[in-house]
């Protein structure tokens, strides 16, 4: 291939380091004003009276909104959130009320001014707390919610998901196990922390159409969302992501998109921008749900897993709108990437009157598998096994079955990557320690796997135009968030038209110009974005060779494309510059047929089946699953705590890496996020409010915690995916943490079973271990 | 209040607020929206520009500050269609990926190499660490200082 597999520079790189990249921050229009919030300082509390007149007499005010204007719900699976609080509180933080005004500290000083009267009710703050009988009902009216079919809300509690996995008969396994082992972990809140925070800006026109700026993920979810919420229809509705300054999930739903609309209803056609401050980032947008899990295996002598049962208790927050998915998605790789015959899962999302729980790179599976991948070393240590075989002995493979009975199919290269990360890290040659005796080292291994999480009918489209001097457009809905999209989609169309890729350009993120995507998520662009454009291009090809036959006198199945011209197979001198196709083509008679050429390409992937409800078991209940592994070596100072991260290693099976370069990039940036997962984040909230908004107190990994990265590539072609490719960049993510504990097991004989590993818990931990 | 100072070569004379951050008169008052908040607090180097060569975060500096400096924002690095070197080996190396903390990483890249054309990884590193990037994990922003180290040796 020519274009596919070529690690080519991305395509938006001149603009990202000239500051010529315009982010929706750096937009300013004519009349521009800005939003202010009033945000609620209690966790749970009944609004009693609201009083805004000192706000809407303040000079330079132009509006003021509170909850009761727009009391609708919404929601992508659940409608059970609104944008502006109305009747109570349910998180300390939550917008409460906003206004408009000519500039940002005015808009700021007015907030302050609006008296909001509470009666604080009491709050709740730990989700197996909430799960109890007697714990105030954060959403008492959940029955009369819309919500996905799919999803099980339980009225009357605080549970907004059920989900059940029932496989085969744990009762009987466990009866006949050879040992049973049960576990608990627990994984705190984290946040995404994007450099660039939420930001939007809304504006409508004189005959009510209204525009959007934001900077999110999905701008036909937005759209869609907002359409919803706000009673405006779509084809008045216009959404534009003009650039994304790193998402992680964070900007994939929307945040404040539905503070600023209500106040431009009421500015007439003034644009309105509200850019969150990095405290707003870290209190009012989504922040990663905590996770209780329990586990209880039952193993036989070989030490192959016979049963499963377990619980995964996930800290939703104030609103599950999304969070109720993530609890389902746990449920479908209940087991984490092994074969197991006997599964007995229950995944609950529970509402608290913690911050509002949303996705985070990995979407739930990077917290389960912090316990699954802990719990193969500890098992294996308990049978006195090498934990590399114990996972060989149980990894899904080919022919085998996941949790829901879906079949594995001949592309899992787990044990490959799981090998590569081995060798790579020599993982069974314990680690050479430093001279310093304070200091200890020693390696780790985890394994993960992913399925994008997404409706079964989540679709994509992309349209290609050919100009007359044989360049293209390339327009879709798929948004750059860093990821490398915009290179990697413009190389699947230059391998279907056989043009270079410098001349093509990609046009994205505008509801108004390009087609139609479901979201910028789950890992399924390159896939299934991907699959749009390849059929784009097979649409054009078509209409180019049909063109061409009737120039060149030839039949149309012997036609190729290639180096920008429409070639006769037989004899490569017969051919025909795609060019001059572009308008279509001129008969010798100087009569014109056909037109200019544009290409359309849509898809949907098929087969994904609906599961069982009361045993959630599927066929096939996602488009695909990748699988992988990491290796790491770390150094535990057991004085002060600390743990460095010297090596890390990773393997995943891409299918087919279009760009392995940008797979690599993707896999390093995940390294160093799981290790800030691992080692240092952790939000510290008490009684629901954030006690470190900001990153002198969340710390995240900086160029000096960099361990040294060799990135290793799996490609078992996915049989469905564009020249073979899967989604990998979220999965990338998801060993990191697991295989950094279980290096820390390996280092001080101490199992941890929360995270993150911060010095003050790793020197309690020794202090303890060494009583 | 009136400074005077020079911005990307140019000599310019401006009314401002006393109490108005650089950061906030660069993207305001001049367009030069390179220049990144992510933080206004000091924290993540986003908003990092050259103040008579040394990098520095505009966010915690005044703008009557400039008055009689010279200031550099990744706006005037390059000429025209030609990149300066750490522009290159940025996208060279795929040192880069949402793009919004690059701004300000090449800018203290760009003092780094001014003051130290020839660093080790470990000087590199340590001359990085106030400016955050969620994205690339770092490895390639290391790698593209070395090689634009290299080619202007
Ligand atoms: S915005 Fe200046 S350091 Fe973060
Ligand atoms: S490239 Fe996204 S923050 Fe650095």
């Amino acid at each position: 291939m020519k274009y596919v597999g070529k690690s080519i520079v991305r395509v938006d790189g001149v603009k990202k380091v000239t500051g010529d990249l315009k982010f929706v921050d750096d937009i300013k229009l004519p009349k521009m004003l800005y939003a202010g919030v009033k945000r609620s300082p209690h966790a749970h509390a009944k609004i009693l009276k609201i009083n805004t007149i000192l706000a809407e007499r303040h000079p330079g005010v132009r509006a003021v909104v509170t909850g009761k204007d727009f009391p609708k719900r919404a929601g992508l699976y659940l409608a059970d959130k609104t944008f502006f609080a109305v009747d109570k509180v349910r998180f300390a933080g939550e917008a409460v009320a906003a206004v408009a005004a000519d500039t940002v500290e005015i808009a700021k000083e007015a907030a302050e001014l609006i008296e909001v009267e509470y009666e604080v009710l009491k709050s709740i703050h730990n989700a197996k707390e909430a799960m109890k009988k007697d714990a105030p009902i954060i959403h008492p009216a959940l029955g009369d919610y819309k919500v996905v079919p799919i999803f099980k809300t339980i009225p009357g509690t605080n549970i907004s998901e059920h989900f059940k996995l029932r496989k085969g008969n744990v009762e009987a396994a466990f009866e006949k196990a050879y040992k049973i082992f049960e576990k608990d972990f627990y994984v705190p809140h984290i946040q995404h922390t994007p450099i660039e925070n939420h930001v939007a800006i809304a504006q409508f026109d004189r005959e009510k159409n209204l525009t959007v700026w934001a900077s999110c993920q999905s701008p036909y979810a937005v759209r869609a969302a907002l359409s919803d919420a706000f009673d405006v229809p779509l084809h008045k509705l216009r959404v534009i992501s003009p650039a994304v300054g790193g998402g992680f999930g964070a900007k994939a739903g929307t945040t404040l998109e539905g503070i600023i609309i209500p106040l431009a209803m009421k500015v007439g056609n003034r644009p309105i921008k509200l850019t969150y401050s990095r405290e707003d980032e870290f209190v009012s947008s989504y922040v990663r749900q905590a996770l209780h899990s329990k586990f209880k295996t039952a193993v036989d002598k070989n030490g192959k897993l016979l049963a499963v049962q377990n619980e995964f208790i996930w800290d939703g927050g104030a609103f599950t709108e999304y969070g109720v998915n993530i609890a389902k998605s746990a449920g479908f790789a209940a087991v984490g990437p092994y074969d197991v015959e006997n599964i007995h899962c229950d995944s609950y999302a529970v509402y608290t009157n913690n911050p509002v729980g949303g996705p985070y790179r990995g979407f739930g599976m990077a917290e389960i598998h912090f316990g699954i991948e802990q719990n193969m070393d500890h098992i294996a240590r308990e049978m006195g096994m090498d934990p590399i075989e114990l996972r060989k002995i149980n990894a899904q493979k080919p022919g085998g079955t996941t949790a829901t009975g879906a079949k594995v199919d001949a592309a899992c290269g787990l044990e490959e990557c799981l090998d590569s990360v081995v060798n790579e890290i020599d993982y069974h040659t314990p680690s050479e320690q430093p001279a310093d005796p304070n200091k200890v080292r020693a390696k780790g291994v985890a394994c993960g796997m992913k399925a994008p999480s997404m409706p079964n009918n989540a679709g994509s489209s992309a349209v290609i135009r050919l100009n007359e001097d044989g360049s293209a457009f390339l327009s879709v809905s798929a948004q750059d968030l860093g990821q490398g999209s915009d290179t990697a989609l413009t190389q699947i169309a230059a391998e279907g038209l056989q043009i270079p890729v410098e001349k093509i350009t990609i046009k994205t993120g505008d509801t108004d110009h390009t087609p139609y995507e479901w979201q910028t998520v789950a890992s399924r662009i390159t896939y299934s974005t991907g699959n749009a454009i390849v059929k784009a291009c097979d649409d054009i090809k078509s209409q180019l060779v049909n063109l061409a036959s009737q120039k060149l006198d030839v039949l149309e199945e012997e036609l190729i494309l290639d180096d920008e011209h429409v070639v006769w197979e037989k004899d490569p001198s017969k051919r025909v510059p795609i060019k001059s196709l572009a308008l279509g083509l001129q008969l010798a008679d100087g009569s014109g047929i056909h037109g200019p050429i544009i290409g359309r390409g849509t898809f949907v992937p098929e087969g994904v089946l609906n599961f069982d409800s009361e045993t959630g078991l599927s066929e096939k209940p996602v488009v695909f699953w990748t699988y992988g592994a990491y290796g790491v070596e770390i150094e535990v100072d057991k004085q002060t705590g600390n743990i460095k991260v010297l090596k890390a290693t990773t393997c995943f099976d891409v299918g087919k890496a279009i760009n392995p370069e940008l797979v690599k990039a993707q896999c390093e940036g995940a390294v160093v996020q799981g290790l800030g997962s691992a080692i240092f984040e952790e939000i510290i909230m008490k009684d629901g409010k954030f006690r470190n908004p900001n990153f002198t107190d969340y710390k995240i990994p900086t160029s000096g915690d960099m361990p040294e990265m060799t990135i290793k590539i799996a490609e078992n072609p996915q049989y469905d995916g564009p020249y073979g490719a899967r989604g990998m960049a979220e999965p990338a993510m998801i060993p990191a943490a697991p295989s950094i504990v279980n290096a820390f097991y390996n280092a001080t004989g101490i199992a941890m079973n929360r995270l993150p590993l911060t010095p003050e818990r790793v020197v309690n931990a020794l202090r303890e271990h060494n009583k | 209040m009136k400074i005077t100072f020079t911005l990307n070569m140019d000599v310019i004379e401006h009314e401002v607020e006393p109490n108005i951050t650089l950061l906030k008169m660069l993207r305001e008052d001049f367009d030069l929206t390179g220049a990144k908040e992510g933080c206004g607090g000091g924290e993540c180097g986003a908003c990092t520009i050259l103040l008579n060569g040394k990098p520095v975060v505009s966010c915690l500096m005044l703008a009557v500050q400039a008055d009689g400096q010279e200031i550099i924002t990744i706006e005037g690095l390059a000429r025209g269609e030609v990149l300066d070197e750490l522009q290159k080996t940025f996208i060279s190396t795929g040192a880069l990926q949402c793009g919004y903390c690059t701004p300000g990483m090449i800018m203290t890249a760009k003092g780094l190499l001014a003051e130290n054309p020839d660093p080790t990884r470990e000087e590199i590193k340590t001359a990085l660490s106030g400016n955050l990037c969620r994205c690339t994990g770092y490895k390639r922003i290391i790698e593209a200082v070395e090689s634009a180290a290299k080619s202007n040796g």
